[in-house]
């Protein structure tokens, strides 16, 4: 029997092995989290005691849901679940995996990735202080650890976290001081068309709440500058639409622009790559089902930032797709390719609502440090260009920016724009930064027998 | 020493973990991260190595590496991602029985 690995256990990945189950096939599932989910719906420790319904609000349904279809699974042994592994590395059918107990090797014969997405994030002067956090990592305190992560909040960013957070935040009894979306009001009002035609309710849902937090929120922001002292931010420094600066006072900030695909994964596998306009981000090139290279298939946010219903769709076609190049009996795809295509023609919408602001990032000021990492400041990466030439791998070498230990997850879109501002070229000509193996750091000790 | 950076707004109904950290007791509740556990009694986890502001983590979510502190043992744990267990003995900085360049240079 061939062997089916899938990585990553959030919507997309719950679903494939869903379908190689019912097909009579036992994949193998390797998840980072200690209790399957993915991000979203991404559960708290046992023991926790909130609701599902206070968890996960409207989508309480589709993430118990969910649940309960994985933990069937594995109950009944349909799946080999790794939980608490990360796959380093991969290669020729053979994946090293990271767990608790150091290193395995697992070898596959058909590989699903569903890796998901981290928050785009764009530097602003003194974002390397403690205290500043992606909106993604305020949501995961809120719901995984019921913490918020400081007494007076100020988030800024763009996309549908932004606002959904603040919701959230202030639902839990979190103070909030201000929350800073950098969209102009054109963008919106173009991105709301598809959105409100593809799903009316969400898209009415999302602009109720919207209306909830009308108090904290400001539109069509510039950001100048968290101010800092040696705890952490004390303020945030704005410019409105009209040029006119503003200062909200907080001890804690949260920023994100709508989300990056790891694609990390995907790239060691051997997929091929686009600079994707509407995203602002490269991302991999596939079909409808996922097909990205010989037996490698992506699904989810790691492929295209579809959100979690698209995830479940994506996932299924996934599997459908590989079951389907197996010559094995596969579920009619046809009720997921309309799903999933009504759900990009939203996702198309979102992008264009909430853009990537580029103008921000490539006019920010050469003290800024860029890579979090490393301390790399953008100057330092002006000047790098200067010899380096404009090309992002180059740049990476000479200069550091994406060779830190998050392997340019948090500075390499931002980066792009820097050194194609510098050489005054279109972003795409820059290039996209090679994936290098360990996705994750990896102790040596993982590595090492006990024996020797 | 900082007061706790976070705030708990929920599931306050735990039990206790005892934990040290820099040597001093505290207690976080089962089911904390390190994360939650350290930064609930003060206000940062580590010294960046690159700059001379101190780090808190930043993702939450295992992608960004921010977070990573010391084990008086030497071993170092990812804070966003390990669950506290009780008697962890955790540390801003390399513990002091970590071997040093200077020792190794006069050993050679």
């Amino acid at each position: 029997m061939k062997q089916i690995l899938i990585v990553g256990a959030g919507p997309a990945g719950i679903r494939a092995a869903k379908i190689f189950v019912d097909a009579g096939l036992k994949p193998i599932v390797v998840d980072e989290a200690e209790r399957a989910g993915g991000q979203i719906y991404r559960r708290p420790p046992k023991g926790f005691g909130r609701s599902a319904k206070e968890l996960y609000g409207s989508e309480a349904v589709k993430a118990v849901a969910l649940h309960q279809i994985f933990d069937k699974m594995v109950q009944k042994n349909q799946v080999s679940y790794y939980p608490s592994c990360s796959v380093v590395a991969l290669a020729n059918g053979l994946a090293h995996v990271l767990g608790p107990d150091g290193v395995f090797q697992c070898p596959y014969d058909k590989l699903i990735i569903a890796t998901g997405a981290t928050d785009r994030l764009v530097p602003v002067p003194g974002w390397q202080a403690p205290g500043v956090y992606s909106l993604g990592a305020a949501q995961i305190a809120l719901k995984a650890q019921g913490v918020a992560l400081g007494q007076r909040i100020v988030l800024a960013g763009a996309g549908p976290l932004l606002v959904l957070l603040a919701h959230q935040l202030i639902k839990a009894g979190a103070t909030l001081e201000a929350v800073l979306d950098t969209s102009p009001r054109t963008a919106q009002m173009r991105g709301v068309f598809d959105m409100f035609f593809s799903r009316p309710i969400t898209t009415l849902r999302g602009i109720w709440m919207r209306l909830g937090i009308a108090h904290y929120y400001r539109g069509a922001v510039t950001l100048r500058e968290i101010t800092t002292d040696e705890n952490g931010p004390v303020a945030v420094s704005w410019l409105d639409r009209r040029g006119r600066l503003h200062q909200s006072k907080c001890d804690m900030v949260g920023l994100g622009w709508h989300l990056r695909a790891d694609t990390h994964l995907a790239d060691l596998a051997g997929a091929r790559f686009k600079r994707d306009k509407q995203f602002s981000q490269w991302l991999p090139e596939t079909d409808m089902f996922g097909r990205a290279a010989e037996d490698v298939y992506l699904a989810g946010d790691g492929l295209r930032i579809v959100g979690a219903d698209g995830a479940e769709c994506a996932g299924s076609l996934a599997a459908i797709g590989c079951l389907q190049d197996m010559a094995l009996t596969a579920p009619d795809p046809s009720s997921y390719l309309g799903r999933l295509k009504r759900m990009m023609r939203f996702a198309k919408g979102i992008a264009t609502a909430f853009p990537w602001p580029e103008k921000m990032i490539r006019t920010l000021p050469n003290e800024t440090v860029l890579c979090r990492c490393e301390g790399v400041t953008v100057g330092q990466l002006r000047e790098t260009t200067d010899w380096s030439g404009p090309e992002a791998n180059r740049a990476k070498s000479l200069g550091r920016v994406g060779m830190g230990r998050c392997q340019g997850r948090y500075c390499q879109l931002a980066g792009a724009e820097i050194v194609a501002a510098a050489a005054n070229l279109p972003v795409v000509k820059v290039g996209r930064l090679r994936s290098q193996p360990p996705a994750r750091p990896a102790p040596i000790s993982a590595y090492v027998d006990d024996d020797s | 020493m900082q007061k706790g950076r976070l705030i708990r707004l929920a599931e306050n109904d735990r039990e206790q973990i005892p934990f040290i950290f820099d040597g001093q007791p505290f207690h976080g509740l089962a089911g904390d991260t390190v994360l939650t556990a350290v930064l609930m009694v003060t206000g940062v986890l580590r010294q960046a190595e690159f700059g001379p502001e101190k780090r808190a983590g930043f993702c939450l979510m295992g992608a960004c590496q921010d977070c990573w502190i010391w084990q008086e043992d030497g071993v170092r744990v990812r804070a966003c991602s390990t669950p506290l267990k009780a008697g962890m003995q955790l540390c801003s900085a390399v513990p002091d029985s970590w071997p040093t360049m200077s020792e190794h240079d006069e050993k050679a």
